[in-house]
């Protein structure tokens, strides 16, 4: 049975009343126990939890350091191409964007990388619009052959793709996905977006795909701000069992991309604050013990550094949401605004104050087919 | 007790630690050294041989045997290759074999693991399988060379102490070669627990690594494996289901 099968059995109005018609003593009787089930999640997540904030702050802390440890894994994005064909209304990349479009040349994106490898990283996620003439399959396996030489895990977030094209990335060393349904809603997804990305099931299905073709980390996201975030992360969260019961041998990851209230850039619907935030990292930490949490710059550098050790296991650094932003200083229209600009050296200075180490590999090619 | 022997190589610690989850290399450094441990294990996914790194820097290799392990591995292919370019790179011989297709319990696959320390063994490395408390995989494993056998006590990092205390004892009495306690000790009891019961040495690494002084906690886990085997070689009386006089109780007749 497919996701699509198990989110349209799931009784959404259940959810939102679990979440809305909870209370304190509801709250309570969960923080008090040990160990947290996908059940409590929307007691978690509702607004009568908000007020203990810093109780699920402690737990989602202890439980942090039990399974990850004093470590923090870094990752960086390399944009390869902002070229799309899709209209999302939220997106830097939306094709009725006039802005100058760019697809960096297999050379270029290799010198971008060079510069990242060189200042540590050698977990490498490539970003890319939609758009399968300009930025093809091809494009992608020849650029993955030649990093997979120098980096230890290669992931991608780009369009989904079919089983099959998944097989043969998987084949030039890609070994993750991220790839975020941005809505459960399917309604308000249809709203959101036009062009193929408006299928949502293809989408929503893409993560098994990607399992089934061999990919050992599956990350998942809802664009916080889009719909009620409360259901939006629940659906998540069941999406993260779903996953982890059907695709037993892949490690699931949940990113948290969130859209922020900015002069000139698109209002959300349905602002997340960064309380919010923080309440949604700890709830999952809760239920969701082993799933790799991921923070990107999107957040300020403040959130980040007290997010560290307390939910989030995972982090950008020092991030470009341009193609060719890192070597080659290229000032092409970028995805999402950057809050925490940091360099990743200073990140990881940060961290190390916070007496957690930072991790730069954490994946070896040699669990790669085909590698000898 | 007598000295442990591990493929001819005596160890003066039946500690041994593992070097995940630390907050910096200097704090792993301080920790290992208050173990009083001799062996330690690094997982070969998180280091890279082909420069310096910071973990395998902090390891002083001259005091402590350092075997690299497989984790993240999730088939014997993948240990197998895992295990040969580490030793290209390194030169170290020993390996530990850890096969975990599962990355929530980190239990290993039986059937993997064997395959691949009998790939390993031909290829003339020192193979210590982490296993399930399974006392006929351990025997398999035996046969096929294994150096040592290290079944779980419970799951990696779960800190429950010994779960598996009824395999532990078949898998103890039945070994010809050492057997090594590894995952689930949360607390220097559980330490001295697998000690007590006969095990050779215990291996711990979250217990250590995230308690909120390493350096303490190695030292504590240090004394109770040295306290299991004082109590050992003082000869400690069988649990009784009845209670019995510490004095003679017929003393009086002639």
């Amino acid at each position: 049975m497919s996701f699509i099968e198990v989110l349209t059995k799931t009784n959404i109005s259940q959810i939102a009343d679990s979440i809305y018609h909870t209370s304190e003593q509801d709250v309570k009787q969960i923080l008090a126990k040990n160990h947290f089930s996908i059940s409590d999640f929307p007691v978690l997540i509702s607004p009568d939890a908000a007020p203990f904030l810093e109780k699920m702050a402690t737990i989602a802390r202890s439980i942090t350091l039990l399974r990850f440890g004093k470590a923090m894994r870094l990752y960086a994005p390399l944009y390869v191409s902002n070229e799309c064909v899709n209209a999302c209304v939220y997106c830097g990349f939306n094709i009725r964007n006039t802005l100058k479009r760019r697809t960096l040349t297999k050379a270029e994106a290799l010198t971008e990388a060079a510069r990242l490898h060189a200042e540590g990283f050698r977990h490498i996620l490539l970003v890319s619009g939609e758009h399968r003439d300009k930025v093809p399959l091809a494009y992608f396996e020849s650029l993955a052959a030649e990093l997979s030489q120098k980096f230890a895990a290669i992931s991608i977030e780009v369009y989904p793709m079919d089983t099959k094209e998944y097989q043969r990335l998987a084949q030039c060393g890609v070994s993750g996905i991220a790839i975020y349904q941005e809505t459960y809603n399917r309604t308000l997804y249809k709203t959101f977006h036009k062009g193929p990305k408006a299928d949502f099931i293809y989408r929503l299905t893409a993560p098994e795909r990607a399992a089934e073709a061999g990919f050992r980390e599956l990350g998942l996201g809802a664009l916080l701000g889009l719909n009620d975030f409360r259901i939006d992360m629940t659906c998540t969260a069941l999406h993260a069992v779903y996953l982890m019961k059907k695709f037993w041998k892949a490690h699931i990851a949940i990113s948290f991309p969130r859209l922020r209230k900015a002069a000139g850039a698109y209002t959300p619907p349905a602002p997340v604050s960064e309380r919010e935030l923080a309440q949604i990292i700890f709830a999952l930490r809760m239920v969701l013990p082993d799933v790799d949490l991921v923070l990107s710059t999107r957040e300020r550098s403040v959130f980040r550094n007290g997010m560290a050790g307390a939910g989030i296991t995972r982090m950008s650094a020092g991030s470009k949401t341009n193609p060719g932003g890192y070597a080659l200083k290229e000032n092409s229209l970028e995805q999402f605004e950057v809050a925490d600009t940091r360099p990743s050296a200073e990140v990881a200075s940060m961290l190390q104050k916070k007496n957690i180490e930072p991790v730069w590999k954490d994946f070896d090619r040699s669990f790669l087919s085909g590698s000898s | 007790m007598k000295p442990l022997v591990i493929a001819d190589r005596t160890f003066g610690s039946r500690l041994f630690i593992g070097t995940g989850k630390y907050p910096s290399p200097l704090v792993l450094s301080q920790a290992l050294e208050a173990s009083g441990s001799e062996l330690v294990t690094v997982a070969l996914r998180r280091v890279s041989f082909e420069e310096k790194d910071p973990t395998v820097s902090a390891i002083d290799f001259n005091k402590y045997l350092v075997v690299p392990n497989t984790s993240g591995a999730q088939n014997a292919e993948e240990a197998v290759r895992l295990a040969r370019l580490a030793r290209a790179a390194s030169g170290l011989t020993w390996i530990k074999l850890e096969v975990t297709p599962d990355p929530v319990y980190l239990l290993p696959d039986p059937y993997e693991t064997l395959q691949a320390a009998e790939l390993l063994i031909k290829d003339e490395f020192v193979v210590l399988p982490y296993i399930h408390a399974d006392p006929v995989l351990a025997k398999r494993l035996e046969e096929a060379g294994c150096a040592a056998v290290m079944p779980l006590g419970s799951p990696i990092g779960s800190a429950r102490g010994i779960k598996t205390e009824e395999f532990l004892k078949i898998i103890i009495e039945q070994a010809q070669v050492p057997v090594v306690v590894d995952a689930g000790l949360g607390l220097p009891s559980h330490a001295a627990r697998a000690i007590e019961l006969g095990a050779d040495a215990v291996l711990v690494n979250t217990a250590v690594a995230v308690a909120r002084d390493p350096v303490k906690m190695a030292h504590a886990f240090r004394l109770a494996v040295t306290s299991a085997e004082a109590a050992l070689d003082a000869g400690p009386i069988d649990e009784q289901e009845k209670a019995s006089p510490s004095s003679p109780l017929t003393g009086f007749l002639e």
